[in-house]
Formats: C-alpha cells, sequence, structure tokens
C-alpha cells in the first residue's frame, strides 16, 4: 500500500485549525523560524481514516485471530476497560495537577486508583509494597536490579554479580547488565530447571541476586525453587522474580511465598491490558519489607482521614525512573480486570489457562519432539528438531501457521532448545480453537514429511511472502523521502 | 465470569485427553508448603458495577479546571480521528510485529511514523519510539558515550527537572560525570557550557524551548561541541517544530522529546512517547526498534524490524539498551495527528500556540506588580515573576476554577515566586482575559 506520504495532495486539508481570536499579531523572531516547513502529509479526513482502517486490516489481532505466543500471555482483552481508560475524568488530568493544591487533593481519584493496584498486586503476589512507575516489563527489570543495588550499597557492599539461568527472557540479563552488573549464566538440568549444583558454585559474598521466571520459559514450575531461594538468602543475595509467567499460577503460589524479594508484573500480559503493536506496557514492580524503603519516588500514600497523597519522603529511595506515575491508563484497565473477576476469577484464570497448554501439548506429542514433556503450567515448548531432519525449520511451520489464520508461537526462543516453539494458548482461548491449531499442526508436520515445498513456499496468503531481512538490514530504508 | 470459555462438560474431556482426573493434579509441581499463606482478594463484580465505581473515583479527579498547566506537558486538542483509528482493534489487540507477513499493517505504520518524525526534527533517521521523552534523553545519553567513549555529560539546568531526575536515576550505577550549567536571562549559558567541555565531554543536553518556555538557537553551542569532539543532544516540544528552528538546522547529532503534545491524552502521566532521531552515521548506535522497507521474494514491499541484532532479544547482556517495548499504539496517535493536521495545519497550530501566549503575556503584564520575564523569546510558555508566594496563589486561582500554571519554586531554588504559565490552541481569548482578571484579584486579597 502506498504510503500516507504519497497520497499527499497540494493543498488538501484534513484539520480546521481554530481562528485566531486574540487581536495582538507578533511576529515570530525570524531568527528562531525553521527554514522548511515540516513535509507532513496534506491529505484529507477521511484519506487518513481510510488510510489506516486498510492498515490495520493488515494486521492479525486477538479480536481476530488466535495467538498461541509463548511467554507474551495473549489473552482477550475486554472492551469496558478501555471505555473506562476513556473516561474524561481520568484521561484529561494533568499529571502536576497534584503540585497545585495540597498534595494531590485534585487527584484523589487517581491516586486512590494507583494505591488499590498497589494493594491488589502485593496480595497477589505476597509482597510488601509496590511502585506502579515502571513503563514496560524490561524498565521493572531495571528497576528492580536497581532496588537490588541500592540495598547492597546500603547494607555496604554492592557486590559483583547477577544469576541468571539460560533459560530466560533477554531483557534479564540485558537489565542486570545496563544497571552495572555482570551476568553470570547457569544452565538447565535435564528436568528443565536451573541446574542446582551449577548454581551453587556461585555462592559467594560477590554474588548481588539471581533473576528467575517461574514458572521458566520452559513452562515449568521448578519443585525445588524454594530451596533456591534459601540458597540465595543465605549468602546474602537477592532473590528476583520475572513476573511474565504469572498467569499460570494465579491463586496457585505467591512468588513471596516461594522467597523472592523483588518482582515485576506485566500488566499487558496477565492483566489483559491490550499490547497495542508493541506498547504501551505496563512493568510494576514489588518487593518485600526490607526494600520498600529503595522504591522509586513518589509514592502513593492513605493518609490517616482515609485521602490519599504523593509521598516523598524516603531518603533512600532509588529516586525517579519515570516521568510520573507509570503509565496510568494501563494501570487503570489492569485494575478494572481484577476488581471485574475478583478471587475466583483470577484463580480461574491460572487454572484454564494450564489446562488449554496441556490439552495442546499432550495432543501434539505424537507428532512432535517435546523435550521436557511432563505436565507443564501456562506453556510449553516443542521443538522442531524431526521436522527439521527433512529440512523444514520451527521458522518455516511459523510461517505456514500463518497462512492458515494462526499468529506463530515465539520461535527459537528459549535458546537452549534447539528450533523451538513456544506454546501459550493463553485461558481465554476455547477447545475449538485449540483443536483447530492442533490439526493445523499436525497437517504441518505430514506436510513437512510429504510436501516439504509446500513449508518452504508459506506464507502464501498474506499481502507479502517471507521479506528479505538481510537486505533491509544491509541497504537500510527507514523513512520516507520526497523525491 | 473471568472470560473463559470452557464448559463444564469440556473441561471434563479435556482432562480426560491430558489422563488426569483433576485441574488440581496440573499443580502437582507446586509443593504443598508453598500454596498461599493468604489470597485475600475480593469477589468479583459485574461490567455494570465496575464501570459505575471507577466512574464515581474518576469524578473526584478536577478535570474541570481550565489548564494553563504546561511544565512539558500540554492541554492540546485531540481531533476524533486520532481516537477512532487507535480504537481500532485490529491495531490495539495486535502484538509486536515480529512476524513481519501478518503484521504490514503496523509496520508500515511505524514507518511512517519514523518519516513524520524526521520531518519535525530534519533529522535522518528515527526509532519506533520509547517509553517517554525522559526515558529518550537518557537513552541519547548513553548512545552519545558510546558514540565518543568517554563519560562525562554537560547538562543545561533548563532541562525538564523530571527528565533529569530520571537520568540521575538511571545512571547511578555507572561511571558518569554530569555537569549542570545555569540559564542565563532564560537561555543556556554560553560561558559555563563552554567552560566546561573538554576531551572528556560526551555531550552536551540542552532542550529547546527549555523548561521555562524560552526559545534559543543552540548552533554556537553545537560548533563548540563538535570541535571538542562532543555530541549535541536536543530535547525538543514537537508541536513548538511547527515554526522553530530544527535540531538538524543547528546540527544537533540527536533529537529527542516527549510525543504527548501530538495527540495524546495528558492521563496523568501515561501512556506517552519518547522520540528519537539521529543523524545517518550514528543510526547502528540507536537504541530501540526500528522498521526498515525491504522486499519479498516476488520483489513486493514490504516492511520488517530491522537491526535487531543490537536489541535484548538476541544481544542480551550485550544488547545497546535493555528496552523490549516500544510505545507503538501512542507512536500510532501521533502519525494519524500528524496527517490529519498536515503540512500547513501544523504549522498554523503552531503559530496559533505562540500568538494565544504572547497575547496571554500582553494581558498579565498589565497586572499590577506582575512582572513578565521577557529576556529572550518563548514559545507557548513564559515565565511570570508574582508580587506573592506562587505556590499560595496557584491554590488560591484553584478554588477559581483554574490550573493556572506551575509554580518554579517546585523544582528551582529561589524561584518561589515565578509561575510557569502555558497557552495552548484550546485558551479562548475570553478565558486568557479571566484568567488575568482573576490573577489580579487573587493577588490583591
Amino acid at each position: 500500500m502506498r504510503l500516507i506520504f504519497q497520497k499527499s495532495i497540494e493543498g488538501r486539508r484534513g484539520f480546521k485549525i481554530p481562528k485566531k481570536d486574540s487581536p495582538l499579531d507578533t511576529p515570530f523572531p525570524k531568527e528562531y523560524r525553521r527554514e522548511e516547513d515540516a513535509e507532513l502529509p496534506q491529505v484529507s479526513e477521511l484519506d487518513v481514516v481510510r488510510h489506516y482502517s486498510n492498515l490495520s486490516r493488515m494486521n492479525f489481532s486477538v479480536d481476530t485471530n488466535f495467538y498461541p505466543l509463548g511467554s507474551c500471555t495473549m489473552k482477550y482483552n475486554p472492551k469496558f476497560t478501555e471505555k473506562i481508560a476513556r473516561l474524561p475524568g481520568f484521561a484529561e488530568l494533568h499529571p502536576l495537577i497534584p503540585q497545585l493544591l495540597g498534595g494531590g487533593l485534585l487527584a484523589q481519584g487517581s491516586l486512590e486508583v494507583i494505591y488499590r493496584t498497589e494493594e491488589l498486586l502485593s496480595e497477589i503476589t505476597g509482597m510488601s509494597a509496590f511502585t506502579t512507575q515502571p513503563m514496560a516489563g524490561a524498565h521493572g527489570e531495571l528497576t528492580g536490579v536497581m532496588i537490588t543495588a541500592a540495598y547492597h550499597k546500603f547494607c555496604g557492599n554492592r557486590r559483583k554479580y547477577i544469576v541468571i539461568p539460560d533459560s530466560s527472557h533477554g531483557t534479564n540479563p540485558a537489565s542486570a547488565a545496563i544497571a552495572g552488573y555482570e551476568v553470570v549464566v547457569v544452565p538447565t538440568d535435564e528436568q528443565g530447571c536451573m541446574d542446582i549444583d551449577k548454581f551453587k558454585e556461585y555462592l559467594n559474598e560477590d554474588l548481588a541476586g539471581v533473576m528467575l521466571t517461574c514458572p521458566n520459559t520452559l513452562g515449568l514450575f521448578n519443585p525445588k525453587i524454594k530451596e533456591i531461594t534459601d540458597l540465595a538468602h543465605k549468602v546474602g543475595a537477592l532473590m528476583y522474580y520475572d513476573g511474565a509467567n504469572l498467569n499460570a499460577i494465579i491463586g496457585k503460589a505467591r512468588p513471596g511465598d516461594l522467597g523472592f524479594d523483588i518482582l515485576h508484573l506485566n500488566l499487558h500480559k496477565s492483566f489483559s491490558t491490550p499490547h497495542g503493536g508493541g506498547g504501551p506496557g505496563s512493568g510494576p514492580v514489588g518487593v518485600r519489607e526490607e526494600l520498600v524503603k529503595f522504591l522509586p519516588i513518589p509514592r502513593v500514600a492513605k493518609r490517616k482521614d482515609g485521602s490519599f497523597a504523593l509521598d516523598y519522603e524516603h531518603s533512600d529511595s532509588i529516586g525517579y525512573i519515570a516521568p510520573f506515575y507509570g503509565n496510568f491508563s494501563v494501570l487503570l484497565k489492569a485494575y478494572a480486570y481484577m476488581v471485574y473477576l475478583g478471587k475466583s476469577g483470577l484463580i480461574d484464570v491460572s487454572e484454564k489457562a494450564v489446562l488449554n497448554a496441556n490439552y495442546i501439548r499432550v495432543k501434539l506429542k505424537d507428532y512432535f519432539n517435546i523435550p521436557y514433556d511432563r505436565v507443564c503450567m501456562h506453556e510449553f515448548v516443542l521443538s522442531a528438531q524431526e521436522q527439521a531432519e527433512c529440512g523444514v525449520r520451527a521458522i518455516d511451520i511459523a510461517k505456514y501457521l500463518i497462512d492458515n489464520g494462526i499468529h506463530p508461537p515465539t520461535v527459537y526462543f528459549p535458546l537452549i532448545v534447539k528450533e523451538a516453539m513456544m506454546i501459550e494458548p493463553t485461558e481465554t482461548e476455547s477447545m475449538e480453537t485449540l483443536d483447530n491449531f492442533i490439526d493445523v499442526m499436525i497437517e504441518a508436520a505430514r506436510l513437512s514429511k510429504e510436501d516439504p515445498q509446500r513449508l518452504h513456499r508459506a506464507p502464501e496468503n498474506m499481502p507479502v511472502g517471507r521479506l528479505d531481512e538481510t537486505k533491509a538490514a544491509r541497504d537500510l530504508n527507514l523513512r520516507w523521502q520526497k523525491a | 465470569m473471568s472470560f473463559v470459555p470452557h464448559s463444564p462438560l469440556e473441561v471434563k474431556s479435556m482432562l480426560d485427553t491430558i489422563g488426569v482426573s483433576s485441574i488440581d493434579e496440573l499443580f502437582s509441581d507446586i509443593p504443598e508448603d508453598l500454596k498461599p499463606k493468604s489470597f485475600n482478594i475480593p469477589e468479583g463484580k459485574s461490567e455494570f458495577e465496575v464501570i459505575e465505581y471507577l466512574k464515581g473515583l474518576s469524578f473526584k479527579n478536577a478535570t474541570s479546571l481550565i489548564n494553563f498547566l504546561g511544565a512539558g506537558f500540554y492541554d492540546h486538542y485531540i481531533p476524533a480521528a486520532v481516537d477512532e483509528i487507535s480504537s481500532r482493534s485490529e491495531f490495539y489487540t495486535a502484538y509486536t510485529p515480529y512476524q513481519p507477513e501478518c503484521s504490514q499493517g503496523w509496520l508500515q505504520s511505524i514507518y511512517e511514523y519514523q518519516t513524520a518524525v524526521c520531518q519535525l526534527t530534519g533529522m535522518d533517521v528515527s526509532n519506533a519510539s520509547l517509553y517517554d521523552g525522559g526515558t529518550a534523553l537518557y537513552e541519547a545519553c548513553m548512545m552519545a558515550i558510546r558514540i565518543t567513549g568517554r563519560n562525562k555529560i554537560v547538562m543545561d539546568s533548563g532541562v525538564n527537572m523530571t527528565y533529569r531526575a530520571i537520568l540521575y536515576t538511571y545512571t547511578s550505577n555507572l561511571n558518569i560525570e554530569f555537569i549542570e550549567t545555569s540559564v542565563v536571562h532564560g537561555q543556556s549559558s554560553r560561558r559555563e557550557i563552554y567552560k566546561h567541555l573538554d576531551d572528556k565531554t560526551a555531550a552536551v543536553i540542552v532542550q529547546n524551548p527549555n523548561f521555562f518556555g524560552a526559545i534559543d538557537d543552540h548552533s554556537d553551542i553545537v560548533k563548540e561541541a563538535h570541535a571538542r569532539g562532543a555530541l549535541l543532544i536536543q530535547s525538543v516540544y514537537p508541536l513548538a517544530l511547527g515554526i522553530l528552528k530544527t535540531p538538524s538546522e543547528m546540527d544537533c547529532d540527536i533529537a529527542t522529546g516527549e510525543g504527548q503534545s501530538l495527540g495524546l491524552p495528558l492521563s496523568f502521566g501515561g501512556p506517552y512517547l519518547g522520540f528519537m532521531a539521529t543523524k545517518r552515521e550514528y543510526l547502528r548506535k540507536m537504541p530501540g526498534r526500528i522498521v526498515g522497507k525491504t522486499v519479498d521474494k516476488k520483489n513486493r514491499a514490504g516492511y520488517v524490524l530491522t537491526l535487531q541484532t543490537r536489541e535484548q532479544h538476541i544481544r542480551r547482556e550485550r544488547a545497546t539498551s535493555n528496552i523490549c517495548s516500544n510505545e507503538a499504539l501512542c507512536a500510532l496517535r501521533a502519525v494519524v495527528y500528524l496527517s490529519l493536521i498536515g503540512k500547513v495545519g501544523f504549522k498554523e497550530l503552531a503559530e496559533l500556540n505562540y500568538q494565544k501566549s504572547e497575547f496571554a503575556k500582553s494581558v498579565i503584564d498589565k497586572i499590577p506588580g506582575v512582572e513578565v520575564k521577557r529576556s529572550s523569546p518563548t514559545f507557548n510558555e513564559f515565565t511570570v515573576l508574582l508580587p506573592k508566594n506562587a505556590d499560595e496563589v496557584v491554590s488560591k486561582m484553584v478554588a477559581k476554577g483554574y490550573a493556572s500554571g506551575f509554580p518554579l519554586g517546585r523544582f528551582y531554588k529561589g524561584m518561589d515566586d515565578y509561575l510557569l504559565i502555558a497557552v495552548t490552541e484550546k485558551r479562548s481569548k475570553e478565558e486568557i482575559v479571566k484568567l488575568a482578571e482573576s490573577l489580579e484579584a487573587v493577588l490583591c486579597d
């Protein structure tokens, strides 16, 4: 499709600017004026609406397609939460309004939303307090590692490194490194969990923290998790919980009870706020009692009279990691979702997420190699290694799924499984959707033996086929320019 | 009810397929002693009840005040079509476009957004967006450190305080030296910046318009920085670029900013939109997602996420940044907004903001005892010296129905009597005149 810039017609307008109603006419100082106007499109409102409506139809989305995308929890996003986020009382509130009168008297509604969200998240995860500031999961990780550093500094020694299993998300090592730590990678054992004996080699005075996902990225809950957290605590290290996979255990286990000290959640995963094509997310961070004083400022506090206030009085705080209180409208949607579901609804989520994943796992195990084949949690990883022997790789199967209207699972991750496909159906998908996916996967397995070319050609039913990514990186074309 | 479709019979049949007798069996990896020590969550509510409850909370926010409060985040009008397009669920319920064949709509939109950011700033290339303007500035700072191999940053104190605070937090565990320089007569102090420029300086950071609303031409600072092998990072207010000299015209190396003014609601601080654009020679050092154009086997044009080898999911601890998300939906709003407003409208809108604010200056200047600071030109926000403590004046103005501005004493020592007033296209002549009248009344109290 042509770009909106290419649809420009000189002199066409899409929006009426209000008339100038002031009597003055002060010319903008010449020496500060830009030489040429910004070359933006010149199009009508219909041009814009039609262009972007048609572009939107070239996307898969949860509302139109099944997304068994491991680690990403692409569940259904309820519509009423969108309606709430658009309420003018929330959408039009300036973030500096609390600076105008009595530390928050003009923003009681939003401050209460933040306070109640933190309260619920603390109870769900078994933590003492939360900050809603982090604007994404990775941002939460960075905040958590900074809190780790602040804690160790406070105890008199910053320590040197962070332990991360080889099955972790890439953001874990990246966040640890950005915060100034060295990263030590521990391999996975035959059961699919972090190798405890190898882990023990790093238990010393230089260990600052351990970052784990639980259940891990193979979708497995480590029954020895408490042993790991106890070992880390013995040498004074902190345990960090990557909350990407919380959807599996809500109401079944709490990271705080498992011995974790800090965690981030992904509200756009577990609590159903939309992914928005890659953001905005939200990654609140929770900590246990000893670490509360290091949380970012401001925090939201409840006064004795029941009103809410912004609280900046924390001398040990790591400071600001966001301009204000986080991605507020994302929090608001997550909060509305939690209030709607309530206790039994939340438990239902993890039960059905786990049921759905195991159903697919069992039905596919005769067709694909499942390296860690035991009861999984919300996701599992299969390997297309057998198919690879016929020259069909995970990516080929992924593209074949696209031809069948299914968004591919996460592929080639975790790195420890060859030809990995990481499947997470989520709780909101029905049995017939799962069955259809299973049939398509079985068909892909058959084709890999009988007609591998069909898989190599996929996708054939989309606006474009497989794109030349090497060319994209070599002959960089990152913007349109007027000829 | 939790949006799960399973009927009891289906559950039973699925359990049979799996070969377990109950759902509990699926959770047998969780040892008994690790079950939740408490799970004290209220029971759920109906959709109607949740909406009513939250509507009630929304009424407790003061959103009916007439808004002259800016300080980096502005009350601009958002055309209805922006909400309409960004509410299309094919956009908002989609995932990150890692699978290009089924994400062409998103990828093309981001490519168009990148183009729009380049048109506004005049820079060569843009990324697909970052969390917010503060994060964008931090990432630019790290990028300059990577490019130059140096670790000293000279920062103008006219840079938004919120951003400076974020920068200090982010870098607290890293070996980076920050020097803050003063604002003189509203603009960057050349003398101080030059004094601190040396062969250790990675970058000079300035903001245009600065926090006090003053506009500046930083070209001379850029020359001086380049002569010392340092980069110049400029944080800009994108709406001002309708008329204001661009970072590229001043030869800045990296431009960043907060895109909230381009069609995003204020929403109590987020989600916002951090944009970043740079010169072609530095693009491989730029963090964040980037969309590029390419072709498929049949030579059909298409778009993909490119240069991913810089990113955390490939590079892990050696990535240029730990960031995974961008703010795609906010970036979409920005490009839809800019397309609607259009080439001519964008310039007119910036002019209008400027004119209204100049008019407000003239009216407020007439209030006895009040002085509008005029040592340097401004765009749509300006500093006023009051004969009284600004905090007190502002809270009295709330009672009269105004968010009358930002009391500068909150961020700057010794500025307790200064008020920062923003005027956007939404403020009518009547509202401006009445603001001045109310201000006068409050000052006479």
